[in-house]
């Protein structure tokens, strides 16, 4: 389901707006919490982007073939279940392996610090922190699609 | 009848009046209030203080005493004189053998009651073999294939003497199955075993989100559970209503019991259908809520929930017994209220609920440990937990008194407030045709997510204080060195080596056909499935192929996209 962006976003100084960053906000194996996710949703389509929601109990392949379909900028996965190493290392992989390695991952949910190396090294782009604010998440992703520039 | 006299209460208001105009105008005037309203969490505007007046319409049969209709002010008339709260730390992790040795550690440190933590495969009707399993087994919780894993998970642990809640919910009526054939094959008395299982589904569909079938089946499932456990093993609850998960997804006080109790309504009424007398199963009904940090919110909501219980037990469904309108409820403080920003202060935060559910009359409860805003709770931070509940119980005296807040005019002025609102919604949910209808059409869904929304914007704006993180925050304060209790990463090997074992060695035709006949059964309305499934534990029918069985002809379950 894609969100409807608020149109009074788009209503600003620039003579040619950039297209709005797409993101996947997706749920990735059996962790069933999604409180943060849907918030994060929320904030993301306020904050002027298009917002896909993948639903519950996603594979990383799911959701690889999602975020290709919906040609998104960014996959941001929310794990509070304990298996975001091998999951995050088994979305990155699929990414690489269907190339779609353009394709921005952002992890949040419940990450302990002493895994943050293990997922940057499997591919992941960007952590959010627990008690991160609707601020720090939208620059987040703007800075990272600014950084890759668009596609 | 009414507590207070005409003439009392007028003569308190005139005296309210007076004291506005004088003492109250004058200490605005040099010092005005930080806010200009105040609310509860839930939204209830609160007064500066409370009188007579403002409980003299309560009749005072709606406060009554405890072990009493409408049991407001406890389930019981002596509460913690004559037994203290259960103390339930919830554990699971790891091959049945890692938890059983938590559980020994933990009963040495003085707990009370055992509870279980399985992990999401096994919640799911999974079995760890499955690819859908990949990097879950034993990770939030224990792993259980087969009836042999419950045995490994008590063994040495007399199910006789010590009461044990399994947080279980899909699954549920096969892991009660593998408890109940493990209990017959230790020769235990069925009438002396003591427990709980969560089950509970439609909360499921709604808030914690593990379903394996659509919701009409899944209520079936729960009602051939809660009809065969009542019979067969007469003091084991098969339900936990379970409100603290409504809670965790975003719900406040009022939506957490409304919800709950219209799921109980929605409950009672399949097993009445069937034929059964509300007496017969409504004294094994048992409830699960949260402790929140709004502490006087919290305390009224239990007492709002055992009313307003009593009321529909007794008055809509005609229950005559006591105990099928007394609400026991099992607690846990809140979760969501923990933070990883000086995380020791998780305890100061944790020991303030676990005090306020002790005062509203907790019969069973779980304090969260410091370190779960980053993993499992280590065994340092469980004994704490565990602490926290002994120093409430053995140091502070609050267990002398049965409802030590009941009677105050705050206290009481607000569980009635609680319970005209928790009435409100009930009403609605029964316009809108029922429970299992909407949560079908997602309606609570709606309403949750908007709710943890609002939360969330409270808390960015700084509206909703988090000492460390949004007010008081210590620019200095490093990341939390905190250990972390470490995953096993030869369970899952050593959990598909069992299963392929047990697959070997049983006889596995005989397992097909046990299999078909549960499926001919499911297509049936009336034919309760404990029994078949019970049979297929015992033939080491694994869990994932019962509930895949099922899977074949109920199919699965696609959410309402609600965001």
């Amino acid at each position: 389901m894609t969100l409807g962006r608020d149109e009074d976003k788009m209503a600003g100084p620039e003579p040619q707006p950039t297209p709005s960053i797409r993101v996947l906000v997706a749920k990735l194996g059996l962790d069933g919490h999604d409180r943060g996710a849907k918030v994060v949703a929320r904030i993301l389509r306020d904050a002027g982007m298009e917002v896909i929601y993948s639903g519950l109990y996603k594979t990383p392949a799911q959701v690889v073939d999602a975020a290709i379909q919906e040609d998104v900028d960014v996959i941001g996965v929310s794990l509070l279940s304990g298996s975001h190493v091998p999951l995050f290392g088994a979305l990155c992989k699929s990414l690489r392996d269907q190339q779609a390695d353009h394709v921005l991952v952002v992890a949040g949910g419940v990450i302990p610090e002493h895994d943050y190396d293990a997922l940057i090294e499997s591919g992941v782009d960007a952590i959010i922190p627990q008690e991160a604010g609707s601020e720090l998440i939208i620059t987040a992703i703007r800075d990272l699609v600014a950084a890759r520039g668009r596609i | 009848m009414t507590l207070y006299s005409d003439a009392a209460i007028s003569e308190i208001e005139k005296h309210l009046a007076a004291w506005e105009q004088t003492e109250l105008a004058a200490t605005l005037k040099v010092r005005p209030e930080e806010k200009p309203e105040y609310r509860t969490e839930s939204g209830i505007p609160l007064k500066r203080v409370y009188t007579a007046a403002d409980v003299a319409d309560i009749p005072p049969g709606d406060i009554g005493l405890p072990g009493q209709f409408p049991f407001t002010r406890g389930p019981y008339p002596t509460m913690y004189r004559g037994r203290p709260w259960t103390i339930r730390q919830v554990a699971g992790f790891g091959n049945p053998e890692s938890t059983n040795q938590r559980y020994k550690y933990m009963i040495e440190t003085g707990q009370t009651g055992l509870s279980t933590d399985f992990d999401l495969p096994t919640l799911l009707g999974l079995d760890s073999d499955d690819p859908m399993a990949f990097g879950e087994v034993g990770r939030v919780g224990v792993s259980v294939d087969t009836i042999d894993d419950v045995d490994r998970l008590f063994d040495g642990i007399d199910l006789e003497k010590i009461s044990v809640s399994l947080t279980i919910n899909p699954s549920a009526w096969v892991i009660y199955a593998m408890f109940v054939a493990v209990a017959e094959k230790r020769g235990y008395d069925f009438a002396k075993l003591t427990g709980t299982l969560q089950a509970d589904p439609l909360k499921e569909y709604v808030a914690q989100k593990e379903w394996i079938y659509p919701v009409r089946p899944a209520v079936r499932l729960m009602r051939d559970l809660i009809i065969y456990s009542t019979k067969t093993t007469p003091k084991f609850n098969p339900i936990s209503l379970s409100g603290y998960h409504l809670s965790d997804v975003g719900g406040n006080a009022i939506q957490e019991i409304s919800f709950t109790m219209a799921f109980a309504i929605a409950y009672c009424e399949e097993v009445i259908k069937a034929g059964i007398g509300i007496d017969d199963f409504a004294p094994r009904l048992s409830f699960f809520f949260i402790s929140h940090q709004d502490f006087f919110e919290q305390i009224c909501k239990f007492r709002a929930a055992r009313r307003v219980y009593a009321k529909i037990m007794a008055e809509r469904f005609g229950a005559q017994k006591p105990e099928s309108m007394r609400l026991r409820v099992h607690v846990q403080t809140a979760a969501m209220s923990l933070t990883k920003v000086e995380h020791t202060n998780n305890l100061m935060r944790t020991a303030i609920q676990a005090l306020g559910a002790v005062l509203a009359g907790c019969q069973s409860m779980h304090t969260n440990g410091l370190d779960e805003a980053f993993a499992i709770p280590t065994e340092e931070a469980m004994k704490l937990a565990i602490r926290t509940q002994q120093i409430i119980r053995d140091e502070t005296n609050v267990t002398s008194v049965v409802d030590p807040l009941g009677g105050s005019y705050f206290v009481e002025s607000l569980t009635s407030e609680m319970e005209r609102e928790i009435w409100k919604v009930l009403e609605e949910v029964d316009r809108l045709g029922g429970a299992v209808k909407l949560v079908e059409e997602g309606w609570f869904q709606q309403k949750l997510a908007d709710s943890a929304y609002a939360t969330f914007k409270l808390i960015d704006s700084g509206e909703k204080i988090s000492v460390g993180v949004n007010r008081h925050v210590d620019e200095t304060s490093e990341a939390a060195k905190v250990e972390i209790h470490p995953y096993d990463e030869n369970c899952t090997d050593l959990q598909i080596a069992r299963l392929k074992e047990v697959r070997a060695r049983r006889d596995t035709p005989r397992v097909h056909a046990l299999l078909s006949e549960l499926k001919d059964q499911a297509r049936t309305e009336d034919i309760n499935l404990l029994p078949k499934t019970i049979e297929l534990v015992k033939a080491r029918a694994t869990l994932g192929e019962i509930c895949a069985a099922l899977r074949d002809v109920w199919g699965g379950y696609d959410e309402p996209n609600i965001v």
